[in-house]
């Protein structure tokens, strides 16, 4: 692989994970648990579908076969998709989408953080771009976590058995596989050692502060990097490229 | 008529007509969205970027300053996007924040967003109807991304509040 193909690819991963969890937050338009939360959902929705346009835009310039953004949205299938796992599993009771959202947010923040210092220009303006935001997402999240977590009977033990399913791909995100190698090396991605400590600790306190049990079962499936995806993608992209598959080059 | 200026200050001083589609009563350059004005041998260059990543008013304002320009009558003009160095509420200018304040919508905490977020702490926002400092966050997340919902507890008007970013 060239150097601007692991660069390409590792830039339209990063989108894939803002994309896939964007439409899953945008599941919830209209079905919010009250009108605040379901404008938060989709606010959010928003901010990381703006992120999705612009690692898009950025790897479509690098994109040897000349794709533009959307046809990197819309013509890809689930194997040439390189979101995590996490980000992709179903959205759940109000309970599995913050526990999803939360255990996001932290990575997504601590990895933009390490992404601000990029050497690649682009990349390290998307990322301070995007750290603002993901601030906020963070703080919602965990405030969440907490109200839920240390809450009544039935939201702790709602947020249990989300904690629960989820954990398995609670981290699959701070394993690095060979492009997170090359990146970090290159000093264009992000060195997932760094942030791996920090990351881990701050979800463990908080959870320990939301009462919630740790879950003694592995915290990091892989597969989502390399393609390798669990039953819920498919479901995902049927329904966001509907429109384009059936109308090939619709616009509006 | 076809127009030609080779000072880059009259086109900034006129993109002050042309107003923020979603908050109307700030202009572009009191947003601090216009970031950047080249004229090139009678092309006008306007470089500006996106409050948020998503905002879904940026092809608009793109649009709005584009239009605003030819309908002066200058001719080529072209819009660019950038997203450095990122967008602040620190750019909002002081006329902006009071337009703001006006239209009810308490403008932007002037402390460092880093801060503060990173502490996950809150940020006292001022009701921008009766300016008691008494009041509470609703949702931290409002009708457009840069907004977060207040109400204040003595005035007991619901407000929008400019997020600090």
């Amino acid at each position: 692989m060239t150097k601007t193909q692991q660069l390409h690819n590792y830039t339209l991963r990063q989108g894939d994970n803002c994309l896939i969890l964007g439409q899953r937050l945008a599941e919830w338009c209209g079905h919010g648990p009250v009108l605040e939360q379901d404008i938060a959902l989709t606010n959010i929705s928003l901010d990381l579908i703006g992120q999705t346009r612009n690692y898009y835009q950025y790897a479509a310039q690098m994109n040897e076969e000349g794709k533009n953004e959307d046809d990197l949205a819309f013509l890809r299938d689930s194997l040439d998709y390189y979101n995590l796992l996490l980000v992709e599993q179903p959205n759940g009771d109000f309970a599995h989408t913050i526990t999803r959202q939360y255990l996001f947010d932290v990575f997504h923040f601590h990895f933009l953080s390490q992404l601000c210092s990029s050497k690649d220009e682009q990349l390290s303006a998307i990322a301070h771009k995007s750290i603002k935001e993901v601030g906020y997402h963070r703080r919602w999240s965990s405030q969440w976590v907490l109200r839920l977590g240390d809450g009544t009977n039935e939201s702790h033990s709602r947020m249990q058995v989300a904690l629960d399913s989820l954990w398995k791909y609670a981290f699959e995100a701070l394993e690095p596989d060979d492009l997170d190698l090359q990146m970090s090396e290159a000093g264009l991605g992000v060195d997932l050692d760094k942030i791996k400590k920090v990351c881990r600790q701050e979800v463990l306190d908080h959870l320990k502060k939301a009462t919630l049990q740790i879950p003694q079962h592995g915290s990091g499936q892989v597969g989502g990097k390399t393609g390798k995806h669990t039953e819920h993608l498919g479901y995902i992209l049927a329904e966001m490229q509907y429109m384009q598959r059936t109308y090939p080059g619709a616009k509006w | 008529m076809k127009k030609t200026t080779d000072d880059t200050a009259e086109i900034l001083r006129l993109l002050h007509q042309v107003k923020d589609p979603e908050i109307p009563v700030l202009s572009v350059v009191d947003m601090g969205v216009v970031r950047h004005i080249e004229i090139r041998d009678g092309e006008i260059w306007v470089t500006i970027t996106p409050t948020y990543s998503g905002c879904p008013a940026m092809n608009t304002i793109a649009k709005d300053i584009e239009d605003f320009l030819l309908g002066q009558g200058f001719s080529p003009v072209t819009i660019k996007t950038v997203l450095s160095p990122t967008w602040t509420t620190d750019w909002i200018t002081e006329n902006g924040r009071k337009a703001l304040k006006d239209y009810g919508i308490a403008p932007p905490s002037k402390e460092s967003w880093d801060k503060k977020n990173i502490m996950l702490e809150e940020v006292v926002v001022k009701c921008p109807r009766c300016e008691s400092q008494n009041t509470q966050m609703t949702s931290e997340f409002g009708s457009t991304a840069c907004k977060a919902l207040y109400k204040c507890l003595d005035c007991l008007e619901p407000f929008d509040y400019f997020k600090c970013i």
